[in-house]
């Protein structure tokens, strides 16, 4: 195949993929629209106190949140504000929900970001090195522990690590980005390592990553077990095929067989595990976020959920979304990249 | 040879401004629980947002620290009219607005100019930051302002009249509260100008004791110390509240020494906490009331016996020891102890369920009889969890032949149906906002009582009413003192509900804090507060 058909076949597969999430993003901002509003209870009777409220206040509070209107009313009005652009204003803060979202997003990619690599830097080598010493000690008590990693409640997780790392030990601060007292510097870009640099303060950046270990083992956690299992289970089945036999009675290195041709086959399927693990992540943002006072879009949306912040909510619901819905063809996409027999297949 | 010259001057101004620089800046840090709406109290309703405008701003009339008592504020003193219906405030002179914040710098002091803005926005509709910030007043409006008042007019640059349509004698603690705060009217101007009136209430400048350096949502909110400040000056140099939502790392935070003081701690961690030699706890009675209401308008507890003998029914000391893990103390007024006007003479029902069982039979309720008790799904300042409250309730009714259905809706949900009178008995409560008894007295009023009111229990008793009337006209805290001391007789014989509790308010700090003054409504003021 030439390279032109080959870019050619790439172009029209990303773009049937793109294509694809449209409805997936339409059902998704219909289904978080009707389901905030079954939720009892709305933004002004969360607002108001034990005093309570008096039915031509409360009138006047619905109407101005276009709360008056039919439930389809309202959907069209949203979809409408969402093509020219708008996500609407946070009834609570009456700042645009875009801002909102972009002033806490840095903080949560961040630390995705971060758990992400934690858990792919250990995990890999781990799960490989469990295939290769399959059945040992080692392989066993890795799983094991695996096992464990998984099933682990983010909340008590984190909540055991600050209470041995940081309190007894000392080794970590407790919560937050930033000494408070010792630095102060505004964001330039929302990302505390980048900004601790920017910032020129002396040991800034060595406090940032300080702040940042306890909550990127934490949630990091759950896909470190993933993904050890996933690359010793696919390592096993790779190690079995006829090539790297073939690479061994070649007499490679054992080092240059399991390292170059082995892994490499191994971790396609891993990359998928990444991509999907990001919806996961997102999830266990919210738990990790609220114990170590991440200012990120997780504990956001869980306080959005709270005061029935409903544009604050949607408009959240659906830029989450949106993003591990890219995430995801991404993923697709460079699967296709390394994968050579999707592409041909499409 | 020149630049060398430049390197040699650097260095030595770096060496002088070293040299004469005071002790390293004093910083206070408070973990406080959440990000505010934004900084006008006015438009606000929670207490996190109070407490994060409170170092910024000041009242014509102010609280002082730790007390319900009214004080002078912005206004150095003020009159009441004979009628009690004017009210004449005199400003005080030379109080400078903060400068330099968001590029602006005040060039008047403050005077009567802002008075008139701030309480303008709040209550004319064609003020031109009525509007701003989604416009929404609710404490004005829920403190009965617009129906209260008349006119407020400036008779001279520091000279305030406020006109209002009948005596009010809790009008003076409604004006110390947060959404009474003064803002600078000429920085208003200057917002307009720059086309930007929304940043009035997210870069605040006001009189107080700090003023605002920068706010990160979810993160941090930094203040400086106001040098120019007239009353009760910072001691400390910088003031951050690190926004720590998690009850369990602020406990860390505060080991660890990541902050100074932490907000609402855990019950379940003072034990731990008051024997940390390095960590102070605090505690003082709350300004509020945790109640179990009875809906008069439905019977049989139109019945008073029927509401003295559910009085009787239950054991209200195990809740106080196993709910309110004893942060609480049994309550037998509707107003807490530390609340002048509290009556002591007031006797409470003895737990007695023979009494109880007694007193149904002479109501002619047959048991085993069949009720609702609903409870809220939330935890509140007043109470820890009604829940388990209703759960020890329901056992203590079963012993007198009374089968309590556990009852509950969303918390928005459960106000506005109890509030409607759907309920049989329901829990609920109070916290003050103004240290004004009325302010507690009024949640049994016959207007309340109406459907959609805030008295569920719908009692409505004449004379109860009248008295409330009364007092609320009289500025003389004497009499108004023996009216209200009348009206918990009347309450404690009629029993409209049974008073639950008052809960203790814990505030945890670390050993070094000195000179902080818990405040009875639950919010903080750090001026006058050092770290050693």
């Amino acid at each position: 195949m030439s390279a032109r058909t080959l870019a050619n076949h790439m172009i029209k597969y990303l773009l049937t993929r793109i294509a694809l999430t449209v409805p997936t993003f339409v059902a998704l901002m219909f289904i978080t629209f009707v389901a905030i509003r079954l939720v009892p209870g709305d933004p002004v009777e969360v607002r108001v106190g034990e005093r309570g409220i008096s039915p031509e206040r409360l009138a006047e509070f619905r109407k101005d949140l276009g709360l008056d209107q039919p439930v389809w009313k309202q959907f069209l009005d949203y979809v409408w504000q969402l093509l020219h652009g708008d996500f609407g204003t946070s009834v609570v803060t009456n700042e645009k929900v875009l801002t909102e979202f972009f002033t806490l997003f840095p903080a949560t990619v961040e630390l995705s970001l971060a758990a992400m690599l934690f858990a792919v830097l250990l995990g890999v080598p781990a799960g490989a090195t469990a295939a290769v010493k399959r059945g040992s000690w080692y392989d066993q008590t890795l799983m094991g522990i695996s096992v464990t990693g998984f099933s682990m409640p983010i909340f008590w997780w984190g909540l055991l690590l600050i209470m041995l790392v940081a309190e007894r030990l000392h080794w970590t601060p407790v919560s937050g980005r930033i000494d408070l007292i010792k630095y102060y510097f505004e964001p330039t870009t929302g990302f505390m390592l980048i900004d601790s640099i920017l910032s020129g303060q002396k040991g800034a950046f060595r406090d940032a990553v300080h702040h940042l270990v306890l909550p990127m083992i934490v949630l990091g956690t759950v896909p470190l077990a993933v993904i050890a299992r996933m690359t010793r289970s696919s390592m096993l089945e790779v190690l079995s095929e006829d090539y790297v036999r073939t690479a061994r009675a070649k007499g490679l290195s054992p080092f240059r067989v399991i390292g170059l041709h082995a892994l490499r086959n191994a971790l396609i399927p891993v990359v998928t595990v990444i991509g999907l693990s990001v919806g996961s992540l997102m999830a266990g943002a919210v738990l990790t976020e609220t114990i170590f006072s991440w200012p990120g879009v997780g504990k956001w949306l869980i306080e959005a959920i709270g005061r029935r912040d409903y544009p604050a909510l949607q408009g959240g619901v659906m830029l989450v979304s949106a993003i591990v819905i890219f995430v995801n063809v991404f993923v697709d996409f460079l699967y296709g990249v390394i994968n050579p027999r999707i592409r041909h297949g499409n | 040879m020149h630049g060398n010259l430049k390197r040699l001057l650097g260095v030595s101004l770096v060496a002088l401004v070293g040299a004469i620089t005071p002790a390293a800046a004093k910083t206070l840090v408070y973990c406080s629980e959440g990000s505010p709406e934004n900084f006008t109290p006015s438009i606000n309703t929670t207490g996190t947002s109070f407490d994060a405008a409170r170092p910024l701003y000041d009242q014509l009339v102010m609280f002082e620290r730790g007390s319900t008592k009214v004080g002078p504020g912005l206004a150095e003193k003020w009159a009441v009219s004979e009628d009690g219906l004017t009210l004449t405030f005199n400003l005080r002179k030379g109080v400078k607005f903060h400068s330099g914040v968001n590029n602006f710098k005040p060039t008047r002091d403050f005077n009567a100019e802002d008075v008139l803005w701030s309480f303008n926005r709040m209550w004319k509709a064609d003020h031109p930051y009525a509007k701003v910030s989604g416009g929404k007043y609710d404490y004005f409006a829920d403190m009965d302002m617009p129906k209260l008042l008349d006119s407020i007019t400036k008779t001279d640059d520091y000279t305030i009249v406020m006109k209002l349509k009948e005596p009010n004698a809790p009008m003076i603690a409604n004006l110390a509260m947060d959404f009474a705060t003064i803002h600078s009217a000429e920085y208003a101007e200057f917002l307009t100008k720059a086309g930007k009136p929304e940043q009035m209430d997210q870069i605040p400048v006001g009189t107080g004791p700090f003023s605002f350096v920068t706010y990160q949502k979810d993160a941090v909110i930094r203040f400086k110390k106001n040098a120019d400040y007239y009353g009760e000056k910072a001691v400390v140099d910088d003031l951050v509240y690190a926004i720590t939502p998690d009850p369990t790392a602020r406990y860390s935070k505060l080991k660890a020494g990541e902050c100074h003081f932490a907000i609402a701690p855990r019950p379940a961690d003072l034990a731990e906490m008051q024997k940390d030699p390095s960590l102070k706890v605090i505690n003082q009675s709350g300004l509020n009331i945790a109640y179990w209401a009875f809906n008069t308008q439905k019977k049989p507890f139109d019945d008073k016996r029927v509401r003295q003998a559910l009085n009787m029914a239950i054991d209200k000391q195990a809740i106080i020891r196993d709910v309110y893990l004893g942060a609480g103390q049994a309550a037998k007024n509707l107003v807490p102890p530390i609340l002048w006007s509290y009556n002591d003479a007031v006797k409470d029902y003895a737990f007695d369920a023979e009494k109880a069982k007694a007193l149904l039979k002479e109501a002619g309720v047959a048991t085993p009889f069949e009720m609702d008790l609903w409870y809220m799904p939330v935890q509140r300042p007043y109470n820890p969890n009604a829940k388990r409250i209703a759960e020890m309730m329901q056992a203590d009714l079963a012993k007198v032949g009374i089968n309590a259905k556990l009852v509950t809706y969303e918390w928005g949900e459960y106000r506005k149906r109890a509030q409607q009178g759907e309920h049989m008995t329901a829990q609920l409560g109070w916290t003050g906002d103004n240290g004004d008894p009325d302010n507690f007295f009024f949640l049994r009023g016959c207007t309340g009582a109406r459907a959609g009111g805030q008295n569920i229990t719908k009692w409505c008793n004449k004379e109860y009413d009248d008295l409330l009337n009364q007092a609320k006209k009289l500025s003389d805290v004497a009499a108004r003192t023996k009216i209200y001391e009348k009206m918990q007789l009347i309450e404690v014989e009629e029993a409209p509900d049974m008073k639950i509790a008052h809960s203790t308010v814990y505030e945890a700090m670390r050993k070094e804090v000195e000179n902080y003054k818990q405040g009875p409504f639950g919010g903080h003021k750090f001026n006058g507060v050092d770290v050693k």
